[in-house]
C-alpha cells in the first residue's frame, strides 16, 4: 500500500506496524483502511450482482438482503457499485500519486539543483497553479481532454506536483551545501550520481508520508470530479457518480446518495487517521504544516 | 498583480487549445457558413494567436471581459451579477469556520492533553478529511430532506435578508466544515505556542486572572496566523463554492463557470475565472490588513 | 521585621530520568525595605526559587517541605486564587528579557490598565496612575507613551517600562530576574540606580536575582549565595564579600573578572560540573569540584553560623 512501508525490510515494517496499531486511531484508520481495499479487490467475491446491468424492473429498490445497499435509477445493484467504485477511487489514487511524485521529484530537483532563474520561474509557476481553484483548474481541463480518468489524473497531477516538487526543492537546496555533497563532487562524481545516490535518499521519506495523506485529497477529487460528470464515462461506478445518481434523486430514496457519500467518508477517514499517526510517530517536523 | 497577469496567460493559452469553435457555438448549427465568418471576424479569431491574446490583456485590464456568447450580455456584468452570491456563500462559510473553530481550538490548548482535547484533535483531521461535496449531499439530506428544518434549493427571495440567510445555512456549512477543522488544529497550536511564551509567564506573575491572560493576552496573538490561512484558503472555499452551488442549486460564480464550460461559452469562462483571481487576490489583500489592523508591530511595517 | 521569610525550602520536579531536587533546604530571609541578592551560576535555582515563592511552578514541579512565609502567609499552603490575588499586588517581579517581557498586540497604557483590575478605579483613574508611573521611571511623554506599543520603545525603555509595571500596585516585595542582563553597561547602571531609587520611594523589599557580581555589590545590603539547589552562604554583602566562608563563595569571587588585576593573562575557572540533580551526593554537594575537600564533605554538611546572620553549609566554615 505505502511504498514507504515497502522500502523497509520486512523486520523494520514489522515494528512499524506495530507501532501505528498501538496508537487507538492508527488501528482504527488501519482498519478503515484494510476493509475499502478488501472490498474493492474481493469485489467479484462478495456480490454476484455486476455493477453496470441495468435491471428496469428493479429500480429504486430500498435495501434489503438481495441489494444491501438498494438499486439505483436504473435497477443497478449499489452495493456491487460501490465495491467497483473503490477500485476505480483506489486505482486512481495510487497511480495518480505514483505520477506526481515522480514529476515532482524530478521538478524539485531540478528546481534545486538547477540554475537560479529556472528555479525562479517553476516557484512563480507552481503558485500560480496553486492559487487557482481545483475546481476550476479541473474544468477547464475537461474541456480540453473531455471528461476521463486522464483528465483526473492531469488534475490530481497539477494539484499535487507544486507541492511535491517545493518540498524536495528546499531539501536540495538545503543538502546541495553539505559536506557529503561537496565531498562526492570533489571526487568527481557526475550530477545524475550525486542526485541519485546522495539527495535522493534523505529527501524521499518525509515525502512518502506527505503523499501518503494526500490520499484522501486525490480520492476527493475523483469522487468530485465524477460526481460533476467530468471523471469516469457513466456505465463505469465511481463512488462521485453514484452520489450524484443519488442526488437527482435525493427526496425520494435517500439511500442512493448514502451509499455513495459513506465509502467516500470512509475511505478519505481511513487514510487521513493513518497518515496522521504515521506522520506523528515519524516525522514530528512535519507536524508544523497545516 | 503578477500573478493575475500569470493566470491570464495561462487561461488565454488553455482556452485558446480547447477544440471548438466558439462562432459556431453561438450562432447554433442551423447558422451558415458566411454567418460563422462575420461573427469570428467581429471577435477578433481571424487574427493570429499573439493578436488576439494582446486584444484579450488589454480589454481585460480595462474592465472589458467580452460578451457572453449564448446571450450577447457583457461578460463583467453577468459575472457581477452573481459575484454577490458567491461571496455571500464565502464570508458565511469563513463565519462558520471561524465562529466554530478558534473556540474549539483555543479550548483544546487550555484543556491540553485531555479527553476534550483529543476529541477535537479527531474531530478537526475528520472534518477536514471529508470533501465538501460529500458534506453539503448529507447536510442536504439530514436537515433540508429528513428534518426539513431548512430549505433546500435557491438563495432566498431577493429583497428578503432573513430568507437569504436561512437559505444560506447549509451551503455555507459545506464550505466551511472542513475549515473549521483547519482553524481548530491552527490556533491550538498557536496557543499553545504562546501560552509558553515570556510575556504570558509576566502577565501571570502580576496576577492577572487567568481568563483575561487566556483571551485578551494569548488568544489576540494565536489567531494571527489563522487570518493569512483563511486568505490563502480563498482559493480552496472558492472550489467547494462551486460544489454548493450545484448542490443547493444557488446562483453564483461558480455554477456560472460550470455551465459556460459545459456550453462552450468561453468569454464568460475566461471572465468569470478572472474575476475570480482578482477576487482572490484582494482577498488574500483584506487578510494581510485584518493582521495589520490586529498586530501593531505588522502594522508599524506598512 | 521580615517580608519574606524561605524555611527549608524543598522543590522536586518528576523528569522522565527521575525525581529531580531543584532546591534542597533552602533557608533566607528577606527583611523590610532591604535589597537582598542571589547569586549564582545559571542551573543553580534561581529560576525555581522565583516561580516556587510566586506559585508559579511548571505543572511536574512541587513543593516538597519547607514553607515561605509572606507578611504571614505562607505561600505555599495558599490556594491559587489568594496567589493570584498577591501576584502583582504585594509581590511583583520584573523578568529579564525586556523584549518579550512585554505583550506585543496590546498598548503599554491597556497592559497598565488591566494590572489595576482589582483596584476598583475608574479608567480615567487608571490611567493617570499608569502615566504618573511611566514619569516616574523617566519615560519622555509619558501620556503619548500610554496609547504606544512595546516594540516602539527601546530595549532600556522597556524594561523601565516593566518596572514601572511591576511597581504599579506598590508591592511589599518585587523580585527582580536579572533586570539588567540584557541591557548594556551605561543602561545597566542607569536601571540599577532607578531601581534604589524607587525602593526607597516605595518602601519596598527587593529579592534581586543576578550572576553579575558587580552589580550585586552595588545594589544589595544582604547575598545569598546558591549552588546546584542549595543556599551555601548567606550574610550581608560586606560579610560574604569580605570574608567568604564556603569554598564555592570563594571561588566564585575570585572568578569575578572585575576583580582580576590587570596581569592575568586568563580568568580561572572552576573545574568541574554542577552534579545531576536527579542522584545528588549524599554529602556536600559542592564536594566533587571543592579544593579543600575532606572526609567529613562524604556527610550532610551542617549550616554553620560564622557570625551573627552570616551563614555557611560547610563543615570547615567554623575552623577558619
Amino acid at each position: 500500500m505505502f511504498a514507504a512501508v515497502s522500502d523497509l525490510r520486512s523486520n523494520e515494517r514489522t515494528r512499524t506496524m506495530m507501532r501505528v496499531l498501538r496508537e487507538p486511531l492508527g488501528a482504527f484508520g488501519i482498519a478503515l483502511v484494510l476493509l475499502m481495499v478488501g472490498g474493492a479487490v474481493f469485489a467479484d467475491l462478495l456480490t454476484s450482482h455486476d455493477p453496470s446491468r441495468i435491471s428496469p424492473r428493479d429500480r429504486f429498490q430500498a435495501p434489503s438482503l438481495d441489494h444491501l445497499l438498494g438499486t439505483d435509477h436504473l435497477g443497478r445493484d449499489l452495493f456491487s457499485r460501490v465495491l467497483h467504485g473503490g477500485r476505480i477511487a483506489l486505482s486512481v489514487a495510487l497511480f495518480a500519486t505514483a505520477t506526481s511524485l515522480a514529476i515532482g521529484v524530478v521538478l524539485g530537483l531540478i528546481a534545486g539543483y538547477g540554475p537560479r532563474w529556472l528555479d525562479a520561474v517553476m516557484l512563480l509557476l507552481f503558485d500560480s497553479i496553486k492559487s487557482f481553484p481545483t475546481v476550476m483548474l479541473a474544468l477547464a481541463l475537461v474541456t480540453l481532454f473531455g471528461p476521463s480518468l486522464t483528465a483526473v489524473v492531469i488534475v490530481v497531477v497539477l494539484v499535487n506536483v507544486p507541492g511535491y516538487a517545493r518540498i524536495i526543492r528546499t531539501q536540495t537546496l538545503a543538502l546541495k551545501g553539505s559536506e557529503f555533497v561537496t565531498a562526492a563532487q570533489s571526487m568527481g562524481a557526475g550530477t545524475a550520481r550525486i542526485l541519485r545516490h546522495h539527495i535522493m535518499p534523505n529527501v524521499i521519506s518525509p515525502l512518502l508520508i506527505l503523499a501518503s495523506m494526500d490520499i484522501p485529497v486525490v480520492i476527493a477529487i475523483e469522487a468530485g470530479m465524477s460526481f460533476l460528470g467530468l471523471g469516469v464515462r457513466p456505465p463505469t461506478p465511481s463512488w462521485g457518480s453514484i452520489l450524484n445518481d443519488g442526488f437527482t434523486a435525493i427526496r425520494d430514496t435517500p439511500w442512493i446518495a448514502i451509499a455513495g457519500g459513506l465509502p467516500i467518508i470512509l475511505t478519505t477517514l481511513g487514510f487521513t487517521f493513518l497518515g496522521e499517526t504515521m506522520r506523528d510517530l515519524f516525522d514530528p517536523r512535519l507536524k508544523r504544516r497545516t | 498583480m503578477v500573478i493575475v497577469s500569470v493566470a491570464m496567460l495561462i487561461l488565454f493559452c488553455m482556452i485558446y487549445l480547447i477544440p471548438g469553435d466558439p462562432a459556431a457555438v453561438a450562432l447554433g448549427p442551423r447558422a451558415t457558413d458566411a454567418m460563422r465568418e462575420g461573427l469570428r471576424i467581429k471577435m477578433g479569431l481571424d487574427k493570429p494567436v499573439w493578436v488576439q491574446f494582446w486584444n484579450f490583456f488589454f480589454a481585460a485590464w480595462q474592465g472589458d471581459l467580452g460578451r457572453d456568447v449564448l446571450s450577447d450580455r457583457l461578460v463583467a456584468t453577468v459575472v457581477m451579477e452573481q459575484l454577490p452570491y458567491t461571496l455571500a456563500l464565502i464570508f458565511g462559510g469563513i463565519s462558520w469556520s471561524v465562529a466554530l473553530g478558534i473556540p474549539l481550538g483555543c479550548w483544546a490548548a487550555v484543556e491540553r492533553g485531555t479527553m476534550a482535547d483529543r476529541i477535537v484533535g479527531v474531530l478537526s483531521v475528520a472534518v477536514i478529511a471529508v470533501p465538501s461535496f460529500v458534506v453539503a449531499i448529507y447536510a442536504l439530506l439530514i436537515f433540508a430532506v429528513a428534518l426539513r428544518w431548512l430549505p433546500a434549493i435557491g438563495a432566498g427571495e431577493p429583497g428578503d435578508i432573513g430568507d437569504q440567510l436561512v437559505h444560506l445555512i447549509l451551503p455555507s456549512l459545506a464550505v466551511g466544515l472542513g475549515w473549521v477543522g483547519y482553524i481548530a488544529r491552527m490556533v491550538r497550536a498557536s496557543m499553545l505556542e504562546v501560552l509558553e511564551s515570556q510575556h504570558i509567564r509576566t502577565a501571570r506573575a502580576f496576577g492577572l486572572p487567568e481568563r483575561m491572560i487566556t483571551y485578551r493576552y494569548a488568544l489576540t496573538i494565536a489567531i494571527l496566523p489563522t487570518v493569512t490561512l483563511l486568505g490563502v484558503g480563498i482559493g480552496q472555499m472558492l472550489s467547494s463554492a462551486v460544489f454548493a452551488e450545484i448542490v443547493f442549486a444557488r446562483p453564483g460564480v461558480g455554477k456560472l463557470v460550470y455551465d459556460a464550460i459545459l456550453t462552450r461559452n468561453y468569454p464568460l469562462v475566461t471572465g468569470a475565472v478572472l474575476v475570480t483571481t482578482i477576487l482572490f487576490v484582494l482577498l488574500n489583500l483584506l487578510a494581510d490588513l485584518i493582521v495589520g489592523a490586529l498586530d501593531p508591530r505588522v502594522r508599524s511595517r506598512l | 521585621m521580615t517580608v519574606l521569610s524561605i524555611k527549608d525550602l524543598n522543590v522536586t520536579f518528576s523528569t522522565e530520568g527521575g525525581r529531580l531536587h531543584a532546591l534542597k533546604d533552602v533557608s533566607f530571609d528577606v527583611p523590610e525595605r532591604r535589597i537582598v541578592g542571589v547569586v549564582g551560576e545559571s542551573g543553580c535555582g534561581k529560576s525555581t526559587l522565583i516561580n516556587a515563592i510566586l506559585g508559579l511552578l511548571a505543572d511536574n514541579g512541587r513543593v516538597d517541605a519547607g514553607s515561605i512565609t509572606f507578611e504571614g502567609e505562607d505561600l505555599t499552603r495558599l490556594g491559587p486564587a489568594r496567589m493570584q490575588e498577591l501576584r502583582g499586588q504585594r509581590i511583583s517581579t520584573v523578568f529579564q528579557d525586556p523584549m518579550g517581557a512585554l505583550n506585543p498586540v496590546l498598548s503599554v497604557g491597556r497592559q497598565m490598565r488591566n494590572i489595576q483590575y482589582r483596584s476598583g478605579r475608574s479608567r480615567s483613574e487608571k490611567d493617570a496612575r499608569s502615566e504618573a508611573m511611566l514619569r516616574q521611571v523617566r519615560i519622555p511623554d509619558a501620556q503619548a507613551a500610554l496609547a504606544r506599543y512595546p516594540h516602539e520603545f527601546s530595549g532600556g525603555m522597556r524594561q523601565r517600562v516593566a518596572i514601572a509595571m511591576a511597581l504599579m500596585m506598590r508591592p511589599a516585595l518585587l523580585i527582580a530576574d536579572e533586570p539588567t542582563t540584557a541591557l548594556d553597561a551605561t543602561l545597566e547602571v542607569a536601571t540599577i540606580e532607578l531601581l534604589r531609587e524607587l525602593q526607597q520611594d516605595i518602601a519596598c523589599s527587593v529579592l534581586f536575582i543576578s550572576h553579575h557580581l558587580g552589580v550585586i555589590a552595588e545594589l544589595c545590603d544582604d547575598v545569598v549565595v546558591m549552588y546546584a539547589g542549595e543556599v551555601v552562604e548567606r550574610g550581608t554583602t560586606r560579610q560574604v564579600f569580605h570574608t567568604p566562608r564556603h569554598p564555592y563563595a570563594r571561588r566564585l569571587l575570585e572568578c569575578d573578572p572585575a576583580r582580576q588585576s590587570g596581569r592575568t593573562r586568563h580568568l580561572p575557572t572552576i573545574p568541574g560540573e554542577i552534579p545531576d540533580l536527579r542522584q545528588r551526593p549524599p554529602g556536600c554537594v559542592f564536594a566533587t569540584r571543592c579544593d579543600q575537600r575532606v572526609d567529613a564533605c562524604d556527610k550532610v554538611p551542617p549550616d554553620v553560623a560564622v557570625e551573627t546572620g552570616h551563614v555557611a553549609r560547610c563543615v570547615l566554615a567554623e575552623a577558619r
